[in-house]
């Protein structure tokens, strides 16, 4: 029960009549403009729930006078897009890839579709400019380790490396070191000599030993002076860049146990126009062939 | 600034009835205590995150220092051990007085909820650096942990609903509905969504047994309404009773009070299927998702018109008690914050928005311009009371911090705006042949400045709560601050 009505001098109002450790409440009315307002969103939020999707029942739910549905927004929008782009892929499909490279309206195209193709699926591994990390190949430079002309890039990118794909490109070094095919000190003789190749030793008589080691090991897949062998997937050793290293460590370490790096196939997860433009926007990047 | 000044209007009409009851201030100073020192974790550590993700480097790569393991234990101090400590601390002060009560239970009760609380902080902010979370955002204790928060929760409950039944005032005040459906709804919601299979009972690890849209479901259920009901409606019972103390005025509206309190705890508990547009969750939650949070706009908006209002006849306190400014200011920021929620929550607003920055920035001008800032207030007006001084050792101090945490804000939300909006368009951006025209990385790279500047805005609020820390200690411990007429106990 209200106790002690005072009238606040300030504003002219009464209080309630309660005080709790001093401190009181008016009795002002509910501000008119809160009142409206409040109920217009009460009105607003009935009406968008006539009209929209809203109440559910045992089998579903009430679609709304509208039907809308975000499912069906997003599907439209996405296959407007589609139809959007496939007007001009569509084009760079139909033809060959050499062809769409002479075609500056076409190039134009597969420039656009295979740089933001690039950059949302490539660059995570392969570096923004296609530069390269350790353990993830450079593609901007002519050291390819399954090709560089435009095919071969497209072929890479569609089926991958080393994926349960049939198609993938496969290419196994053996363990020579772990499963004991070369002993550590050969081993070790074999990277003294892999170094002379790329000029960070020197060859004479201390080398000759991991000459033979390599001319009986090694130049089946990566040739007979290093050079590399696509068509078997056996990497250049006399490039500058060096997929897991060039220390002597690192050439052990991957002759003793080598790390096979694996490349997803994308004809799964990208369409086959936007590989042909991802593999030219590749191929441009500076080491196509 | 004495007590008796403060309390202003309050103090001419004080009851003539002497009090007999002796309050215990000691549990309150311990949790304000826990709530400084829980205050500068928990900014400093979301400084350290700040800097992460402007420079990764920040990262400093071990494993218990990475962000996705700091990230949690930011957001649970800040909102669990800061901003919990202050709301056990100021409603165990508030509802003394107002029930003209002590508070409930034993002192050894009272203790077990302090220690209790703050082991359960401490265990949850080490489980998440060693790795152990169950992934649901502000909800990442495991099982174990979560049991033992329950205990401490509902020793919560009996103290602060035993006081009230003991009240010797006729009414609740208003300040006591708001902590009350607080404490409750808090323990509904962190029972369903936490309802979990461990792997064994000698594990940490457990399992939600809900599955798929489900679970996300119930987690934004219970995640908006940690926001509405541990966020807005128990730091709405610390402004209730705080702001009018400070402005030494009566409560604008009563009816006000009523009408929003109930409207607002019953349309928060609906929002929650806002934060699961465009998702696999119904069309039809969606909609009411939406909706509600729209009619939540005006509930939202009662609290700040009381607040506000209260304060027509006392404006020109402003000017001369900046920790009353800290008050006023944090119900600014709530009514704006209030205000983006519900436009952030149309569908096609969210569109744009979810998944960007401006979501981040719109929590922080919730969390540091309202819940931190009302805190403060709070504790700058508790202090001198509690330690019994006669006043604070430095009002200027008090107003640079102000200053400083303000310019703070105004970097992070500013900068959150423009990076979030930025993020936004860059994503759904397609050039002239239907291609995307930003990557992701790109997109990342754009708001680095941005990112730099929200660091910058963490670094100038923790700074004004290092120089907060520096003024309270100096106001228990300083000379100058002694009570000359030691008879007049604050009680």
């Amino acid at each position: 029960m209200p106790t002690k009505i005072e009238k606040d001098v300030f504003s002219g109002r009464d209080t309630t009549g309660h005080e709790w450790d001093g401190l009181k409440e008016l009795n002002t009315p509910l501000p008119k403009w809160w009142v409206y307002t409040f109920a217009a969103t009460v009105v607003w939020g009935a009406a968008f729930c006539v009209l929209y999707p809203s109440v559910p029942s045992l089998r579903g739910h009430f679609d709304g006078v509208f039907g809308y549905s975000t499912r069906e927004s997003v599907t439209a929008d996405v296959k407007a897009l589609e139809a959007q782009r496939a007007k001009v892929l569509e084009r760079v499909n139909a033809t060959p890839i050499e062809q769409v490279r002479k075609d500056p309206q076409l190039m134009a195209v597969a420039t656009t579709a295979g740089r933001i193709a690039f950059a949302n699926n490539c660059q995570p591994c392969h570096g923004a400019s296609g530069e390269g990390r350790p353990g993830y190949p450079t593609l901007a430079s002519d050291s390819w380790i399954w090709g560089g002309k435009l095919a071969d890039i497209q072929q890479t990118i569609t089926f991958g490396v080393r994926n349960a794909h049939p198609d993938a490109r496969a290419s196994v070094m053996p363990k020579f070191g772990a499963d004991g095919i070369l002993k550590p000190d050969e081993v070790g003789a074999v990277a003294d000599y892999v170094m002379t190749l790329y000029g960070k030793a020197q060859p004479g008589p201390a080398t000759a030993k991991g000459a033979a080691i390599f001319a009986e090991n090694c130049v089946a897949c990566h040739g007979e002076k290093g050079e590399g062998k696509r068509e078997v997937g056996g990497p250049s050793l006399k490039s500058a860049v060096h997929l897991y290293g060039d220390t002597r460590d690192a050439v052990i370490a991957q002759v003793t146990n080598p790390r096979q790096g694996v490349m997803p196939n994308w004809n799964t997860r990208l369409d086959a126009g936007t590989i042909k433009s991802l593999a030219l926007y590749v191929h441009a990047l500076g080491g196509g062939e | 600034m004495s007590e008796a000044t403060m309390d202003g209007f309050a103090a001419a009409s004080a009851p003539a009835v002497p009090r007999a009851v002796v309050y215990n201030e000691v549990i309150v100073k311990k949790f304000v205590i826990a709530a400084m020192f829980w205050a500068v974790v928990a900014f400093l550590v979301g400084t350290v995150l700040a800097l992460q993700l402007a420079w990764p480097a920040f990262n400093l790569g071990f494993s218990f220092t990475n962000f996705g393991r700091l990230r949690p234990v930011h957001t649970s101090a800040a909102i669990f051990a800061f901003g919990g400590s202050a709301l056990f601390a100021t409603s165990f002060y508030v509802v003394q007085r107002t029930c003209r009560a002590r508070l409930f239970g034993g002192e050894a009760l009272h203790n077990f909820i302090f220690w209790g609380y703050q082991l359960f902080i401490v265990m949850a902010a080490l489980s998440y650096v060693m790795g152990f979370s169950r992934g649901q955002e502000y909800s990442e204790p495991e099982w174990h942990l979560t049991i033992f928060l329950v205990i401490v929760w509902v020793a919560y409950a009996i103290v602060f609903i035993g006081t009230v039944l003991m009240r010797e005032e006729e009414h609740i005040y208003v300040a006591n509905w708001f902590y009350m459906a607080f404490i409750l709804t808090v323990a509904v919601l962190v029972l369903v969504n936490n309802v979990a299979v461990p792997i064994s009972i000698y594990s940490a690890k457990g399992y939600t047994v809900y599955s798929g849209v489900q679970n996300a479901l119930i987690q934004w259920w219970y995640g908006h309404n940690a926001v509405g009901f541990f966020l807005t409606a128990a730091f709405l019972g610390m402004m209730y009773y705080f702001v009018p103390k400070q402005a030494g005025r009566p409560i604008y509206s009563y009816r006000l009070s009523v009408v929003h309190f109930w409207s607002l705890v019953f349309m928060y508990i609906w929002a929650g299927p806002h934060h699961l547009h465009y998702t696999a969750l119904p069309d039809w939650a969606q909609t009411l998702g939406m909706v509600f949070s729209i009619i939540l706009w005006m509930p939202s908006w009662g609290g700040m018109i009381n607040g506000l209002m209260t304060l027509s006849g006392a404006w020109d306190k402003l000017r001369t008690d900046p920790a009353l400014r800290f008050s006023v200011t944090a119900v600014g920021f709530y009514g704006m914050s209030t205000f983006e929620g519900p436009v952030m929550s149309i569908r096609s607003v969210n569109a744009l928005s979810h998944y960007t920055d401006w979501t981040i920035g719109h929590v922080h001008s919730g969390a540091l311009g309202w819940v931190a800032f009302i805190c403060f207030g709070a504790i700058y007006y508790l202090v001198p009371i509690l330690w019994k001084r006669s006043g604070l050792y430095s009002i200027k101090l008090v107003s640079w911090h102000f200053w400083i945490a303000t310019l703070g804000i105004v970097l992070y939300i500013t900068s959150m705006w423009v990076a979030g909006i930025m993020q936004g368009l860059m994503w759904r951006a397609y050039d002239q042949f239907g291609f995307l025209q930003y990557s992701f990385s790109e997109s990342v790279n754009a708001v680095h400045p941005y990112y730099v500047i929200r660091a910058l805005g963490g670094v100038a609020f923790v700074s004004g709560a290092l120089i907060m820390v520096y003024n309270l200690i100096m106001t228990v411990c300083s000379s100058t601050t002694e009570r000359r007429d030691s008879a007049v106990a604050g009680g």
